[in-house]
């Protein structure tokens, strides 16, 4: 085995030797086919008139009968002043509850579009070897949300709705509004060329709200095999919140508890040593605490 | 884990407050820019909203911009609005000149609605009030030309409630007669058709937004409401 010193061209190499090549690219892929089935599903709908799915993610209905709706966008209703009708409540319930269960984030890489585009750029940044440039505060997205929150307090509408990258996609796809699509380029290269992982990992205040929602998902990431970690740093050049992958490697928990972890399973694909598993919580707490590894310091001391 | 919780906890009060402030103004900042651009629109647009939209701000407030009433619509009269269109960004609006609303019975927009920015109170589509037609060009109209074109009176859902046609006498010939069309915005629900089928390149009639079409007596006006205040007047006798 190499170095610990990340070389960019062989990144992954011994995941892909190790795993095979479906193996070190699973998650990718499959993250890839959720986010495009779901922007299909409702795709097919205005297209080819099959309505399984009508709306968009900022509210929608599932074959007719279950309503789905964004709960940014509905607490920026209720901070506007304006009592929406039931069926938006139960529909922001229906998905507060479904992200709380599955764990918050796992919107951000299972579902959101805009996800395609800030890998994109930060697959651009790695295949490029671009320089790691200053880090923004991880609490920004926070005041983001608090910002987003309040906007409609100040101004009376739901200010953030015109602006929101994600139904602007949507909305690009669906209604054919290719305008917005310049919000997706000009995210696109401040990812790429001002701050890594700027909007995803710093700025988007669905992604807090989320983060906020998924904090007692059962369903987590965890280092089950940390000893066996080499500190080929696979994992944290690929993960998109890179903070919260020392604490599970080199504590005595194995559980990546911190809600800012967006599930994408990245970490399992690129893990040559198969070190990381997608757990329950609660089963995955049982077992015996691993006093004796003193792994990652390598990766400490990086980061 | 312990080194990690040290590590965070070892932020002092100030280190705290500094970050806290700076990130207080980054965002306040950012939030003047995001208030601008939700500002700087129209707040009084020309677009034509959906039958049951709340008035423009209080919709702005509730629409979440989901499209369900764009889908809903079965005659694809409902669009969303793209950027730098006459509407926000996302939210439903028609032109009625390319395709007018058809006034469905069972109003399925307004069934899809699920924000409550269009009034589900609102059962009976002949109570909507999406805009008010205005003849607006009484130069080049047909019928003021003394022709009977009577296109806008004869395609209007509410015919003879809604634009009725008050005959006068041609001046111009002196021995016929004008059909002159009115629109009773009482009536009128904003449907569009009439501007739709008007002949001409550009329509004479032309459906605007309520707040556009109407003017607005002051609250203290004792005119608003001739008639009663003369009957009241009448009643009252005249004192001498």
């Amino acid at each position: 085995m190499s170095t610990a010193k990340v070389n960019k061209a062989r990144f992954a190499e011994d995941a892909i030797r190790e795993l095979g090549w479906w193996k070190a690219h699973r998650f990718l892929l499959l993250r890839r086919a959720s986010q495009l089935t779901v922007l299909a599903l409702f795709a097919i709908g205005p297209l080819w008139g099959l309505w399984l799915l009508k709306g968009n993610l900022s509210s929608s209905l599932l074959l007719d009968t279950i309503p789905m709706a964004d709960p940014l966008v509905t607490l920026q209703l209720l901070t506007s002043g304006h009592v929406p009708e039931a069926s938006l409540l139960i529909g922001a319930a229906v998905i507060g509850l479904f992200y709380a269960l599955m764990g918050g984030r796992v919107f951000c890489s299972w579902v959101c579009p805009v996800n395609m585009v800030t890998d994109l750029a930060a697959y651009l940044r790695r295949r490029f070897t671009l320089p790691r440039t200053p880090e923004l505060p991880r609490q920004l997205r926070y005041f983001m949300l608090a910002l987003v929150l309040l906007l409609p307090v100040v101004t009376g509408v739901a200010a953030w709705e015109w602006l929101n990258p994600v139904p602007v996609l949507y909305r690009a796809v669906l209604f054919g509004a290719g305008a917005g699509l310049g919000l997706l380029v000009a995210i696109f290269l401040a990812d790429l060329l001002l701050v890594e992982r700027m909007w995803c990992s710093h700025l988007c205040p669905s992604g807090a709200l989320f983060a906020l929602l998924g904090k007692l998902s059962p369903v987590k990431m965890t280092a089950m095999n940390a000893k066996d970690c080499n500190n080929c740093m696979d994992c944290f050049v690929v993960c998109p919140e890179r903070q919260v992958l020392k604490p599970s490697l080199k504590g005595p928990s194995p559980i990546i508890t911190d809600s800012d972890c967006t599930q994408c399973g990245r970490c399992i694909d690129v893990c040559a040593k198969r070190v990381f598993q997608y757990k329950n919580r609660f089963t995955s707490q049982d077992k015996p605490l691993e006093k004796s590894h003193r792994i990652a310091k390598k990766a400490e001391n990086e980061q | 884990m312990t080194r990690q919780q040290s590590k965070t906890q070892g932020i002092n009060r100030r280190q705290f407050l500094a970050t806290t402030a700076r990130l207080s103004c980054a965002v306040a900042l950012a939030g003047g820019g995001i208030a601008t651009v939700a500002k700087s629109q129209p707040l009084g647009p020309q677009a034509i909203r959906p039958p049951g939209a709340l008035a423009e701000q209080d919709f702005l407030s509730a629409c979440v911009r989901c499209g369900l009433c764009v889908e809903a619509c079965p005659y694809d009269t409902l669009k969303i609005a793209r950027w730098f269109e006459q509407a926000p960004t996302g939210t439903p609006w028609f032109e009625a000149r390319k395709v007018p609303c058809e006034m469905c019975d069972d109003i399925p927009c307004i069934k899809a609605c699920p924000s409550g920015a269009l009034e589900q109170a609102l059962t009976d589509i002949d109570q909507a009030k999406m805009g008010i037609a205005v003849l607006i060009d009484e130069k080049n109209c047909l019928n003021f030309k003394g022709l009977r074109c009577d296109v806008c009176y004869r395609v209007c859902p509410l015919i003879d409630n809604a634009i009725t046609l008050e005959r006068s006498r041609n001046e111009r010939s002196g021995h016929h007669a004008m059909f002159i069309p009115v629109v009773h915005p009482d009536a009128c629900t904003g449907c569009g058709k009439c501007e739709h089928a008007c002949v001409l390149d550009e329509a004479a009639i032309k459906v605007l937004p309520p707040h556009i079409a109407m003017g607005k007596t002051a609250d203290h006006d004792t005119y608003i409401d001739t008639e009663n205040t003369t009957l009241e007047m009448l009643n009252k006798g005249f004192e001498l």
